[in-house]
This record gives structure tokens, sequence and C-alpha cells, in this order.
């Protein structure tokens, strides 16, 4: 599964992207963001606020329910901004 | 149909001339073009921040494919007969272009408001993130309700 990471998610983060082999019971966004944020100090930070992340899965937008799959590119990054 | 995304400057004149051109068919064109301000419109820091510059960064792959998509939208929407998004991305100046959207069809009201929906979309959706540079140093810029419900205009068209 390859993260990739926008805005303050990746300098809280502290990287662009990495790839990770999540335990078989991360199956959804929800369980994956959670599963991430107990890595460190720099994931607990960057999705301290749920409410401020937004996920894709190859590239759609997805929800906390959206499964997630070995293989997939996942990206996690605050509300957009451009124009 | 054309979407861009570059870090180069565009000229909006060569734009909307090559948009155009030989297409006699069109009789209204619509331009939206957005510009890095120097000032920093955020509740209590008004016309306390100047910002001197800008980057955008951008997700690669998707931002082209939501660009596509919300330009397709748009021409089922309206009948529009020719359109183009150009955003830039990278370090940008106070008074530098960001992102220019044109719209071309054979009535006014059909260019404008495909036009209007194009960069309401555009700011909600297509993943661009701005960070400022200040004299308080570099900031991330934050999302706009407001920019939320001028999108939100437009869902159950």
């Amino acid at each position: 599964m390859k993260l990739l990471y926008f805005a303050w998610l990746r300098t809280r983060i502290g990287r662009g992207e990495e790839d990770i082999e999540p335990p078989p019971e991360v199956a959804t966004v929800a369980d994956l963001l959670a599963w991430l944020a107990a890595r460190g100090a720099g994931y607990a930070e960057a999705l301290a606020r749920p409410d401020l992340v937004r996920v894709a899965v190859n590239q759609e937008f997805a929800g906390p329910d959206t499964l997630v799959h070995a293989g997939d590119e996942i990206a996690l990054f605050p509300p957009v901004t451009g124009g | 149909m054309a979407i861009r995304v570059q870090e180069e400057d565009f000229d909006v004149g060569a734009e909307i001339a090559a948009l155009t051109r030989g297409r006699t068919e069109i009789g209204g064109v619509a331009v939206f073009i957005g510009l890095v301000r120097d000032f920093i419109e955020d509740g209590d820091a008004k016309a306390a921040a100047e910002i001197h510059g800008m980057t955008l960064e951008h997700y690669p792959g998707m931002t082209e494919k939501m660009l596509t998509r919300i330009e397709e939208e748009a021409n089922r929407r309206w009948p529009i007969h020719a359109s183009l998004i150009v955003h830039r991305v990278g370090r940008l100046d106070p008074g530098d272009n960001i992102v220019l959207v044109v719209c071309a069809a054979a009535h006014r009201e059909d260019a404008l408001q495909a036009c209007s929906f194009l960069i309401d979309w555009l700011k909600t959706k297509a993943p661009f993130w701005k960070s400022e540079q200040t004299a308080q140093g570099e900031k991330w810029v934050k999302a706009k309700e407001s920019d939320d419900a001028l999108a939100a205009r437009w869902e159950d068209g």
C-alpha cells in the first residue's frame, strides 16, 4: 500500500510518501487512520483533527467506510485550497 | 475541452485566441483569472499580515483527473463550445496569475454560468493547496466555508 501525504499532513508526518503494510485487521479508511495515528508523534499530531483530514483511495475521494487493499494508492490531505 | 497544470505563467489573450480561432459558432466567452493577493483575509489577522509570496502544491494524477471530470460536468450541464482550465503550481509572487478558466458558448449566459461553476467546483474538489509566506512565517491556507457554500449552489444541477 502506497501512502501519500500533502500540505501540512506532509510536513507534520515528515515525508511525502511511504510504502506500508498494515496488519490484516485494517480494512477501512477509518481503520487505517487509527492505525497510522498510533505509529508515532508526527502521525498522531497530523491526524489529531479527523475533520480536517481528507482521504483519496486510488485518486478518488473516500469516506471512513471505504475499503482499503494492498496495492492501493491512498492519499491524506487537508481540505483543498486551490483556485 | 482542455486542462493544464503548469509552473509557467499563461498569456490570457493568447489562450482565448487559441480557443476561439476559427470557431465562428462561438458568440460569447467568459473568463475567470485568479491572482495572488498581497494580504490575508483571515478574521482578526485582516490587514495585519502581508503576503510576500505563495507556494502551490498539488496531487499529480488526481488533480488532472478531477479537473477533467469537472470540465466534463460543465459540458454536460451547459452547451459550451470550448473550455479551458489552466492552474499554476510552485512558487508565485503577489500579482502573479494562479488560475485561468475560459468558457465559450453561443450565448453569454451559458458561458458565464459554466465559468462560474468551473471555478466554484475547482476550488472545493481539485487537490491543490496554498501555503502563504508572511512576515510571521509560512502558513498553510485554511479552506473557507464560503467556498463550500458557493460550490454547493451547483450540487443538484
